[in-house]
């Protein structure tokens, strides 16, 4: 009789999880409502909560506000996709080729820790402030993770797996191919997944400071500084941004879980 | 392996001055006005920030009046959203049930991009101080909240167990257990938090009506066109970035000496 | 000193899965007494173990303590687990770790430091109080488990497993470990292992259970010279003789 089974806290289905969760939400809603219906808090700051989801849902159907959201949804996509497909393979050559990594681990390492906003108003002189200014944000913002990520998972390799591919006679690239790459998959997975969240964050600061065209930051920006402010404007942009953050996280999260169960098993992740 | 590793400190080195060199040398062939070569950098930063007299460490008014400013406001960010994450973060790793409830909530809140919540802030305190440290207590409490709630939601359960054996009161179990417990994880989101307060710090004094920080200069020489200040502040916050990282992993090394041994050589 | 009576525990009772651990189980065990409990793997040895520490409510019988009934976990009591890597705190030093528990008694820290110390003589790690527990090899380890539970000065230690997770030799140097310290401190030993050599070796009486429901099959006194050696006990015959008797209990096919 193994100590696991007898000291394992049971956990709870995951159906009474779900409903758990559902119930938190509901009472946050609840307790915003109160709040503002009650004149707990003005509500010029905090609308109740079912005026701002009717207005997410009102906006929702506005061909004005989808511009927005579109514009905003196109920069972000295009900068996570730019970004993957840089650092992945700049990842895999820093990851296995020794001599490379130590020439610019000195850049990566001065390169990395300026913050990515600091670059808005410099980036949108050199290249004005269009998509462009957006999409060369995000993915320099958005490199960093995907790249330390697939350096870690190639790290990670197991030599012995390495050693019988090359034993039966096959090169460098395949081994690169067939060995490192698929089993490197889940940390790259998992930097894409950190990625997209910053490449939301990096899309909407681009769309606030830079400050005109298209875009939900845009739009949540200006309703912020307009006299009266819209309070439930800037709450029902948020209210989407919000979601959908949450929906491309879990998203990831349930693809890294399927596509990879080998690696969660491996080490042993599994509840 | 000493002398590997000093070998390969001084490789990195000699390559880093190389590629500055380099640097000079391609921004001086072409003699764009974006691109001053570094020397000119330097040499901004030098006459904005650190010429001034010996009493002030050689520090500027320019200098005084915002990078301490920017400082500030990051540090007094930092550490109410690290206190708070920690606090309701081991609140919340002590009841699985209650982590259950608030995890939905808490998932959404950490979702929401931080600078999609500055006009939130802004509406409330207008603009100003109130704002942006809110704004920046905001933004860092989720990733030490949800990272401390889930290394205390971890701790080995024959650690619990033992904890009853010898029965430990409440407050010895959650102070020599399960915040030991945790603190890998915490020190993962702190980290985190750190860099992240550095990023909103800078984004909040980008925006219309800052009056002196770091970010605002780099604003300020924007509308000026002076690109060699805009480098300077970028530089600047590059080194700050690095210096700040380093410092906490010399801390956390301190913290989590045993955690590291514990886990074998780092590999 | 300690009684069991009929005890019973059900996991997961009422679904149609439940699993009987234990059911019907009495036993006794004497002030002073080292009992060894054996039985084959997965008759419900831990479950026995965590209901007499009070770490798990047994659902049906009851377990007496001095007189005392079980509710909760009794404060004469001390537990060794089998995984020391998990049950020892990383983050303390070897002293901290032996010390802890003594905070539940009357002592200043002074006083507390000096019990741990002795305690970690008694086991033979002076000098390791600085150290931390992932610079000691498991065997360390687990001798400074026993040394936190000895320490404590229970009247009734309890030990799942202590030596199942350490190399051969290791397991005889901590066998006479036990047999040395309880000579030392007095104190009621009861030793869940599912070793039958060892629990002939170490104790004074080998109680063997059933496979799951567990309920006693078997309870033989073991009356070999002491002190014990592990090469001349070994090839003692009444030891020869008594292993064979446990083992054949274990199996299931005694004739007792």
């Amino acid at each position: 009789m193994s100590t696991q089974t007898l000291t394992a806290r049971v956990r709870p289905a995951a159906a009474t999880r779900w409903s758990r969760r559902a119930a938190g939400v509901l009472v946050f809603a609840a307790l915003i409502e109160l709040a503002a219906r009650t004149g707990l808090v003005d509500r010029k700051f905090l609308p109740p909560a079912t005026e701002i989801v009717g207005r997410a849902v009102t906006l929702a159907f506005d061909p004005v506000f989808g511009g927005h959201a579109l514009t905003s949804l196109l920069a972000w996509a295009i900068g996570l996709g730019l970004a993957t497909l840089i650092a992945v393979p700049l990842g895999l050559l820093l990851g296995s080729v020794p001599i490379v990594d130590a020439a610019t681990r000195s850049v990566v390492e001065f390169l990395r820790p300026i913050p990515s906003v600091a670059l808005i108003p410099l980036v949108a002189l050199v290249i004005g402030t269009g998509l462009q200014l957006r999409v060369t944000l995000v993915v320099y913002a958005s490199l960093w993770p995907i790249l330390y990520n697939t350096m870690y998972g190639l790290r990670g390799v197991d030599p012995l797996a390495k050693e019988s591919l090359r034993s039966y006679g096959f090169g460098a690239a395949a081994v690169l191919l067939r060995v490192s790459l698929p089993s490197s998959a889940p940390f790259i997975t998992t930097g894409v997944r950190l990625a997209a969240g910053v490449a939301l964050i990096l899309t909407v600061s681009t769309e606030i400071v830079a400050g005109r065209g298209e875009g939900i930051g845009v739009f949540i920006f200006f309703a912020g500084i307009a006299v009266p402010a819209r309070m439930i404007d800037i709450l029902a942009g948020v209210f989407w941004v919000g979601l959908f953050g949450v929906l491309v996280n879990a998203l990831l999260v349930a693809a890294e879980r399927r596509a990879f169960r080998w690696h969660h098993v491996r080490l042993g992740e599994h509840s | 392996m000493r002398t590997r590793g000093m070998r390969t400190t001084v490789f990195r080195a000699l390559v880093l001055v190389v590629l500055v060199i380099a640097w000079e040398g391609v921004t001086r062939a072409a003699g764009s006005a974006f691109f001053p070569p570094p020397s000119t950098i330097l040499g901004r930063m030098h006459a904005m920030w650190f010429s001034g007299p010996v009493g002030t460490l050689f520090l500027t008014d320019a200098a005084v009046g915002n990078i301490l400013p920017s400082l500030g406001r990051m540090f007094a960010g930092f550490a109410g959203g690290a206190l708070a994450g920690v606090a309701l973060g081991l609140a919340l790793g002590l009841s699985a049930r209650a982590y259950d409830y608030l995890d939905g909530v808490l998932q959404f809140l950490r979702a929401i991009p931080p600078p999609a919540l500055v006009t939130v802030f802004l509406v409330v305190f207008g603009f100003g101080l109130r704002m942006q440290l809110a704004f920046i207590v905001f933004s860092i409490v989720w990733p030490v909240l949800l990272n401390t709630a889930d290394g205390a939601r971890s701790v080995e359960p024959l650690h619990l167990e033992t904890c009853r054996a010898f029965r430990l009161s409440r407050a010895e179990r959650l102070f020599r257990v399960v915040l030991p417990s945790a603190l890998p994880k915490m020190f993962a989101g702190l980290r985190l938090a750190l860099s992240l307060s550095l990023i909103v710090m800078v984004f909040s004094e980008l925006l219309p009506g800052t009056t002196n920080g770091i970010g605002f200069q780099i604003t300020d020489a924007y509308s000026t066109f002076d690109l060699p200040a805009m480098w300077a502040g970028i530089v600047l916050l590059g080194v700050l970035g690095y210096l700040f990282n380093e410092l906490f992993l010399v801390v956390e090394r301190r913290v989590l000496a045993w955690h590291q041994a514990a886990q074998g050589p780092p590999g | 000193m300690l009684e069991i009576d009929n005890l019973s525990h059900v996991y997961g009772g009422g679904s149609p899965n439940a699993h009987h651990a234990i059911e019907g189980l009495n036993l006794s065990v004497a002030e002073g007494e080292l009992l060894c409990i054996v039985g084959p793997s997965g008759a419900g040895k831990s479950t026995l173990l965590r209901s007499i520490a009070g770490l798990i409510s047994p659902t049906g019988g009851q377990i007496r303590i001095e007189g005392n009934v079980v509710r909760q976990t009794p404060d004469n009591l001390a537990v060794v687990f089998q995984d020391y890597s998990r049950s020892l705190f990383p983050w303390m030093s070897v002293v901290d770790n032996v010390a802890l528990p003594l905070r539940r008694k009357n002592m200043d820290k002074r006083q507390r430091r000096e019990a741990a110390h002795e305690a970690l003589e008694s086991v033979g790690l002076a000098g390791a109080e600085r150290k931390y527990p992932f610079q000691l090899s498991g065997g360390m380890q687990q001798r400074v488990a026993i040394a936190r539970a000895l320490a404590y000065r229970p009247a009734l230690m309890l030990m799942d497993e202590p030596f199942g997770s350490v190399d051969a030799q290791t397991r005889e140097d901590l066998e006479d470990l036990v047999l040395k310290v309880r000579g030392h401190h007095k104190m009621t030993i009861v030793l869940i292992t599912h070793d039958i050599d060892e629990s002939v070796y170490v104790g004074d009486r080998v109680v063997v259970l059933s496979k799951a429901p567990a309920h006693v099959v078997g309870d033989l006194k073991v009356e070999l010279p002491t002190p014990r050696d592990q090469i001349s006990t070994r090839e003692h015959p009444d030891f020869v003789h008594l292993r064979a008797e446990v083992g054949r209990l274990v199996r299931g096919h005694a004739a007792v």
